[in-house]
């Protein structure tokens, strides 16, 4: 069993997640601000605009936040199962990170500049400084150092294994960054075919809606990279946690497989209500859209499948029974439970917003960022949470403390409320049509805009909430990195015996990455098309 | 592979749910014409040049038949030309948008009208108003520093 800790690769996995929670703090505090003036309880001080600390909050949370913790927790958890990163693959990965980090602080910079007030979705022709998107360039290429980082580890694994079915971790993790580099060429292409040689002003106008379609071929497999490492928490590491065994090896990779294949062909459903685009093509991508329905029910199976069978091997009696054995005071496993539970009503939300016709109800609306408040920042956050609260006294050598279980269960608990509450919100004053990404505004007293501002309010309160929630999980951060020296378990499950053995077909990447490019190809063609034949392009705008 | 009796069950149910929810998607969109909004077929037009291309060089109500109009809308930094559209209750609208400058939404709340603006493109959507009200029309994609502004209202008269 390697120990992550031992090796020097724990300084690059920690850095990872250290930056990804400087920017959750920075983000956080942008959050609650935006709240505030949105709820039209404050104004912002010394010339601050909505809109700037609104890109702010969404760069710094979707983008920096996520891509950080995730690529440093699979780091993590590449040398746990396949061993300590070989020389070159680290230095790769060094190099990765700084770019990420330059990146990072370069947009930041921008941003704080009021240059790129664009939102993180950089819609054209609003045309932020071309610094803003090389940033943008930094990042991403920084982040595909880690794919091969992690690629080559895993290739080297298989090399050295000759016959041997991959360690689940390490397929996931491998999986994971194939997804990434797959989603990313779409907002590569955008960024440095369209908007880089725009906003430097070597070309004069820009086709907007291709740029529009690469960013949302990009943006929804996005969501999955978010989801992916969060389901190898709970495929890999939450069984571990409760002392239970992984339900199905082959049944999780399959999912994996599926997850990777379905999320990419299907950018269309981001645009439903826009021109140029076919409604059969948009059809289309509805119908491979939904198919991500069968991995989730798949994921959905096998984790209670896990929960029960443990409960069940403790004696557990009766039908439900063994809901109650569960370790509920342990925040490592009730943070990512918590999020497995908000998920539910989160994939309904979501089945909402991609079908064709209730689209029109929603498109815009505060429910759709309802509907992302409860995925990406209560699922995916609330388990990266709780891996954090073991990961870093893993990576540092020291131990997780009865006090800072404590704390977490407290973050735990006013994260969830928060969020429950503000989603619940958002989703509410959605349906009455409150449009998304707006400062606050009555529309001169317009009756139906004054029935909102309950609601806005309700998330002005709550905004705080999930401040407060952040500031405890700073202090435990801190508090975790000067816990008394010890070894903290990374906690990997192993198989149930009665699983039967995994077929080598689903450890054989080639396979699944034709499937995907055929189907890719097959939805994007005909679109690109349609829309490559438009007018002329636009100029640039800077209307902020 | 071994896949457990009840999740074999379980996908199957999952999946069968499913198709039967896309059959109806698809055939609210075939059969019952419920598409979303915009068309391949529109005309394209130079951003630049809105207000020199039909039928934009006129933007405002037209009338096509009894109680049935097409409007033609251009979305610009921070309102809608025209604005303050009045019509008799009842009105069939066509509705086609587009946009002066940058990507701009196009939203009535409390109807299915709910489309983006994009400069060289136009949108259609086609709405029939029913009830007597003014109807707040307002931008629901951001759009710059004045986004909040953005909005006119649609007077249907009773």
């Amino acid at each position: 069993m390697i120990q992550v800790h031992k090796t020097t690769d724990s300084k690059l996995s920690l850095s990872h997640i250290l930056v990804a929670y400087a920017a959750l703090t920075i983000g956080g505090i942008c959050g609650m601000l935006q709240g505030l003036v949105r709820g039209g309880v404050i104004e912002l001080p010394y010339g601050i605009g909505y809109y700037q600390v609104l890109t702010a909050h969404g760069v710094l949370m979707a983008l920096v936040f996520t891509t950080f913790f995730i690529i440093g927790f699979l780091y993590a958890g590449m040398v746990r199962t396949t061993g300590p990163l070989l020389p070159t693959v680290n230095k790769i990965a060094w190099v990765g990170f700084l770019m990420m980090t330059v990146g990072t602080v370069l947009g930041v910079i921008m941003v704080l500049l009021n240059k790129a007030t664009v939102l993180y979705t950089f819609y054209a022709p609003m045309k932020a400084s071309p610094w803003f998107y090389v940033a943008l360039v930094l990042i991403v290429v920084g982040s595909w150092c880690a794919l091969v980082a992690i690629v080559s580890q895993f290739r080297y694994w298989k090399r050295t294994h000759k016959g041997k079915i991959s360690p689940l971790f390490a397929f996931m993790a491998a999986s994971t960054m194939i997804l990434w580099f797959i989603a990313t060429l779409g907002v590569a292409a955008t960024v440095l075919l369209q908007f880089i040689p725009w906003s430097f002003g070597w070309v004069d106008t820009i086709n907007v809606m291709i740029s529009r379609t690469l960013f949302w071929y990009f943006g929804h497999p996005l969501v999955y990279f978010w989801l992916l490492p969060t389901y190898v928490v709970w495929y890999v590491i939450l069984p571990k946690m409760i002392g239970g065994k992984i339900f199905s090896d082959s049944m999780a990779r399959l999912a994996f497989i599926l997850f990777l294949i379905f999320s990419v062909p299907v950018g269309l459903h981001h645009q439903l209500m826009e021109p140029g685009i076919s409604p059969t093509w948009k059809y289309i991508q509805v119908v491979l859209t939904f198919l991500v329905v069968v991995p989730s029910l798949m994921t959905a199976f096998a984790m209670f499948a896990t929960f029960e069978s443990y409960g069940r091997s403790k004696g557990a009696k009766g039908l439900f029974g063994w809901i109650r054995m569960l370790p509920y005071g342990d925040v490592r496993f009730l943070a990512p439970f918590v999020g497995m539970l908000l998920f539910i009503p989160a994939g309904a939300g979501g089945i909402i917003n991609a079908s064709n016709q209730m689209n029109a109800v929603v498109h815009n609306t505060l429910f759709v960022t309802g509907h992302f408040h409860l995925t990406v920042a209560t699922t995916v956050a609330l388990t990266f949470f709780g891996v954090t609260y073991w990961l870093i006294p893993h990576l540092t050598g020291r131990t997780f403390t009865k006090k800072l279980n404590r704390m977490g269960i407290w973050v735990t608990i006013i994260w969830a409320i928060g969020m429950v509450i503000m989603s619940a919100a958002m989703h509410i004053v959605g349906l009455f049509g409150a449009p998304r990404r707006t400062a606050y505004t009555t529309y001169n007293d317009h009756p139906v805009a004054l029935e909102w501002l309950t609601y806005e309010r309700v998330m002005a309160i709550s905004g705080v909430l999930l401040f407060i929630a952040i500031i405890l999980l700073v202090i435990s951060i801190v508090m975790m990195l000067r816990a008394p020296k010890g070894e903290e378990e990374f906690p990997i499950a192993e198989v149930n015996a009665a699983a039967g053995q995994t077929p080598a077909v689903l450890d054989k990447w080639w396979i699944w990455i034709i499937i995907l490019a055929v189907l890719i190809v097959f939805a994007y063609t005909m679109p690109f098309i349609d829309l490559i034949n438009s007018g002329p392009g636009s100029k640039g705008w800077v209307t902020w | 592979m071994h896949i457990h009796r009840l999740e074999k069950l379980w996908i199957i149910i999952g999946t069968a749910m499913l198709v039967v929810f896309l059959v109806a998607i698809g055939i609210g969109a075939y059969a019952m014409g419920n598409h979303p909004p915009g068309h391949t077929s529109s005309i394209k037009l130079d951003p630049e040049k809105v207000y020199e291309t039909p039928p934009f060089d006129n933007p405002g109500l037209e009338k096509i038949g009894e109680n049935e109009y097409n409007a033609y809308i251009v979305a610009y930094i921070y309102g809608y030309n025209p604005g303050n559209i009045e019509i008799p209750v009842g009105a069939t609208v066509h509705f086609y948008v587009t946009s002066a400058d940058v990507v701009h939404g196009f939203n009535i709340p409390g109807t299915i009208v709910n489309m983006m603006a994009i400069p060289g493109e136009v949108n259609e959507m086609t709405y029939t108003f029913d009830e007597p009200a003014e109807y707040l029309l307002l931008c629901n994609e951001y759009c710059g520093i004045g986004h909040e502004y953005m909005a006119t209202t649609i007077t249907v008269k009773g």
